[in-house]
């Protein structure tokens, strides 16, 4: 949770139980360099005590892409996958609270394609929690749920 | 008093918020002793300010399964409160509560309607402790139950924290009856609450 990491292959990176927060995955396919950021919360610019970039996904995709350059990796290049952003109780009742998956899912989105990474696939929302696991040498973004068969996108 | 974080909050405070956990925790306690008919026990509460992985931690990792009960307060304060319980924990107040021992991962329907009854009337003792000392009007909304993965149910509250900070306070209370039995409570007011319960308790903030 409010975190983020860089991984090369043929090693794999995994964040566990994603409930409201959003796990992006991306990868640049030529140099096979990944990463993965588990956010929080949609936008640092909304909230006075923003010192911890991983929390937020325009700061933390932000922050995953620069790591991943300095690796050697080519922001032209890189693709995104995403999975996450589930509302885990039927209601939440502060205003601001509401929708805060989806609206953590937009805010991704909306940062990827503010620096041109498109979506190759995305596992989002609904009221279950994911752990993910991504593999950089293939691009595969495995998802797995309690009670339900383990998807890959 | 803007500037109060819970990072700041002195020993004080959250000697003021442990005694209220206790006392919260203790009618808690005999409520769910009542409803099981039998003597329940419960461990002096512990109150801590953890980080966010710490907390999953500290239930078992983020893949524990929990059960999660988590509602709104309103009225002078304002808030939520989530109580968590291992789903081992879970599994066997249902089945004490229903006379009868269940198995498996799933619960049914009429399981999952008796434990949220369990999280409603430990919740709403809770709060009804909270409320009576404090002299505050604390009204529960309706709750809501999920059973998932640890890190999954804390999201909700590791999200409502992460807009004022970087850790969660937690209420951690054992109960006992024949088994041991660990729960969780949350309380997530926001910061202006804090000060309402402090200072409606005589301690200036």
């Amino acid at each position: 949770m409010a975190d983020l990491n860089i991984c090369i292959s043929p090693d794999s990176i995994t964040t566990l139980g994603l409930g409201s927060c959003v796990g992006i995955a991306i990868r640049d396919p030529a140099t096979k360099i990944g990463g993965l950021a588990h956010v929080m919360l949609p936008d640092s610019t909304q909230i006075r005590n923003n010192s911890n970039i991983p929390k937020f996904a325009d700061t933390g995709i932000a922050e995953l892409v620069k790591r991943m350059t300095a690796k050697g990796a080519n922001p032209g290049r890189m693709v995104a996958k995403i999975a996450g952003g589930a509302q885990m109780f039927s209601f939440q009742n502060k205003s601001e609270m509401i929708r805060i998956g989806e609206r953590n899912v937009e805010a991704a989105r909306r940062k990827l394609a503010q620096l041109r990474i498109p979506v190759l696939a995305a596992d989002t929302g609904d009221s279950y929690g994911r752990t993910v696991i991504f593999y950089p040498e293939t691009g595969d973004f495995v998802i797995k749920a309690v009670g339900r068969p383990q998807k890959v996108i | 008093m803007a500037d109060l974080t819970l990072e700041t909050m002195s020993n004080q405070y959250y000697d003021v918020l442990k005694e209220l956990g206790n006392i919260g925790a203790g009618n808690a306690t005999s409520a769910l002793a009542q409803m099981l008919q039998c003597k329940v026990d419960m461990s002096v509460p512990q109150v801590k300010l953890l980080g966010f992985k710490e907390v999953a931690t500290l239930m078992g990792g983020e893949e524990q399964l929990l059960a999660g009960i988590y509602l709104g307060v309103e009225g002078d304060i304002s808030g939520s409160i989530m109580f968590l319980l291992e789903q081992k924990s879970a599994r066997h107040l249902v089945g004490k509560l229903m006379g009868m021992p269940t198995e498996g991962d799933q619960f049914t329907e009429m399981e999952i309607s008796a434990l949220q009854e369990v999280g409603n009337i430990i919740t709403g003792s809770y709060l009804n402790s909270l409320s009576m000392m404090t002299n505050l009007k604390i009204y529960p909304t309706i709750p809501s139950l999920a059973m998932d993965m640890a890190g999954a149910i804390l999201s909700v509250p590791a999200i409502e924290f992460g807009i004022i900070g970087d850790n969660i306070l937690l209420i951690q209370t054992q109960f006992f009856d024949e088994v041991q039995l660990d729960g969780y409570f949350i309380l997530i007011p926001e910061l202006e609450s804090y000060v309402k319960i402090l200072s409606s308790l005589g301690i200036s903030v």
